[in-house]
């Protein structure tokens, strides 16, 4: 049987992967993938403690983050949309209107 | 082991029934409506809101968990549930006017706003790592659309993705640290989750701790705490006014209210030295708050960081981790909520067809032409100051009592200085409107709606300022379920 701390380790994994990416990179959509991967790294974590403590709590959660998931990323495709028709640019990095 | 199909009371979230449902039948009207005709949707909407709140009455004094322990309903979660349905009704009365000067008198804002109200009400009542994460998405992402709503102004659409982002890193690392606090403790039930950690004395485990920094970022970005704060001006000062309002009121009264309850729970703060991490963060955050506040020119930018600076106060409570403590953020949210609504309405009143109104300049005179408006927002400063005899000043009474009592003599001193800066840049303002001369075009923007936000938060404002016992009562009964 693999050993729980295997499956920390790769959703630890997923989860800096995730983050660093909302940090660094300029692309909305890049980033939305980036979000994807932070939630699914917590179904992951959730699911593994699930199976080892033998109580399904957490596996019926995960099912729900990935039905909020999919509503996160339809909010966000229609945000980026109508970033779209008014700038042409799905780059982050020009949203500068607004700075103190 | 549990019956295959467990008692489910429906009473327990009655009110969000039927405020779902008559959002639903909102959705439905909106399509039969003609445009020039929207705004008989936000009467629907009012009374909605009106039906909901008399839903609550019979409600009151019950003790019901339900949905296998997922939802409670205390006096603690009814408490919070009256004042979010009053928050989002004068969202709604304010909104009439500035929806048509904008061009986005649309059908659907109400709609949100009532969907956003829903989410904000079930927070309170969360009882489960679940129902609280479903609650609290539910509200984010009805505020990541109002945000973005006036779909043709770039301010609007880049505070909307600004919103978005920081929105849905904080419900990232709010769910990963969720995974880790059920990992710990093997449930995701907030009351069997309080007593595994006090039976099993393990307040220093690895995954606790990191449980416990990931919520802590989470919920500083929800409420906007230092240093996770950068949103919040942006955000503030692209959105549409009304949604800034209900951005500062309701998003923080129900952040606020399920924090308490996910903290207290999760977190054994009496024990430890969880307090040595927020001690830091609230004061940084109202320091930094109030310091950038005094140089800010922009009204909503102003309120943005004044905002942010009462978050440091509200932790303050958290902090003193006592009944005392946790009665103060009651009453100072509540407060608070009708202070801060009481000042965005003033600056709603300033928005005009092709004028936006939101620079401190443009108050400029206006308590000359429009006495009742200058004395109102005077209430309203002196409450965020916290002088009495108004709201903010019960609220902090309580805060500061709470946070010298718990032994921490520094927060409240430094909370005291932090009031005494924010002093000044909330009189600069009051200055411009008594002081300056008054522009030639100045028109306020005043309707029915906006006579009733104006007249009922400055009422609340002074009410709960000279007569607070029903609501310090009601305060200290509800947190006895923390102790």
């Amino acid at each position: 049987m693999i050993p729980l701390s295997y499956y920390i380790v790769v959703s630890t994994t997923m989860f800096v992967v995730g983050l660093v990416g909302i940090l660094i990179r300029k692309n909305f959509l890049i980033i939305l993938f980036s979000i994807e991967l932070m939630l699914n790294a917590a179904n992951i974590n959730l699911v593994a403690f699930s199976h080892y403590s033998g109580k399904v709590d957490g596996q019926v959660m995960s099912i729900f983050i990935i039905a909020v998931a999919a509503a996160e990323a339809a909010i966000g495709l229609a945000i980026i949309i109508i970033l779209f028709r008014g700038k042409a640019t799905t780059n982050v990095d020009e949203m500068d209107l607004m700075k103190w | 082991m549990d019956p295959i199909l467990p008692d489910i009371q429906l009473i327990a979230i009655l009110p969000e029934i039927i405020l779902a449902l008559l959002a639903c039948g909102l959705f439905v009207a909106e399509s039969f409506i003609q445009r020039e005709k929207k705004e008989q949707l936000g009467y629907y909407a009012i009374g909605a809101l009106a039906l909901t709140l008399l839903s609550t009455i019979p409600l009151w004094g019950k003790e019901i968990s339900t949905f296998s322990g997922m939802v409670v309903l205390d006096s603690y979660a009814l408490f919070f549930k009256t004042a979010l349905i009053l928050i989002s009704a004068i969202i709604i009365l304010m909104s009439f006017e500035y929806v048509k000067i904008e061009r986005i008198n649309l059908g659907e804002y109400y709609g949100v706003i009532l969907f956003a109200t829903v989410g904000m009400m079930l927070m309170p009542s969360a009882n489960d790592l679940l129902s609280f994460y479903l609650s609290l998405e539910l509200m984010s992402m009805s505020l990541y659309v109002l945000v973005a709503f006036m779909r043709k102004d770039p301010k609007s659409v880049e505070s909307g993705i600004k919103y978005f982002l920081t929105g849905v890193l904080a419900s990232g690392i709010i769910l990963y640290g969720i995974a880790f606090l059920y990992g710990t403790s093997g449930t995701t039930n907030l009351g069997e989750i309080s007593v595994f950690i006090k039976t099993q004395e393990i307040g220093s485990s690895p995954s606790l701790i990191m449980a416990f920094i990931l919520m802590i970022t989470g919920f500083g970005f929800k409420i906007a705490a230092v240093p996770f704060h950068m949103w919040a001006p942006d955000v503030y000062e692209g959105a549409p006014t009304p949604v800034t309002a209900f951005l500062s009121s309701g998003s923080k009264v129900a952040a606020f209210s399920v924090m308490l309850r996910v903290f207290i729970n999760s977190f054994d703060l009496n024990s430890g030295s969880w307090w040595q991490i927020l001690w830091i963060i609230a004061v940084m955050t109202m320091t930094l708050g109030n310091l950038v506040a005094l140089t800010q020119t922009k009204l909503k930018r102003m309120l943005a960081y004044s905002s942010i600076a009462h978050a440091g106060y509200l932790l303050m409570g958290l902090i003193a981790a006592s009944q005392i403590g946790y009665a103060g953020i009651m009453i100072y949210l509540v407060g608070y909520a009708f202070m801060t609504l009481g000042a965005f309405t003033v600056i709603v009143l300033l928005c005009r067809k092709n004028h936006r109104g939101d620079q401190i300049s443009d108050l400029a005179g206006v308590a000359r032409t429009n006495p009742f408006v200058g004395l109102t927002f005077i209430l309203f400063a002196l409450s965020l100051i916290g002088i009495p005899p108004t709201a903010g000043f019960v609220g902090k009474l309580f805060l500061f009592n709470a946070a010298i009592q718990g032994g921490f003599y520094w927060l409240a001193i430094i909370g005291v200085l932090n009031s005494t800066v924010s002093l000044y840049y909330y009189f600069r303002v009051v200055r411009v409107m008594y002081m300056d001369e008054p522009a030639e075009d100045l028109a306020l923007s005043f309707s029915p709606g906006m006579k009733i936000a104006l007249g009922f938060t400055a009422g609340m404002t002074l009410l709960l300022g000279l007569y607070p016992e029903p609501i310090i009562r009601a305060a200290i009964d509800s947190v006895k379920i923390f102790l």
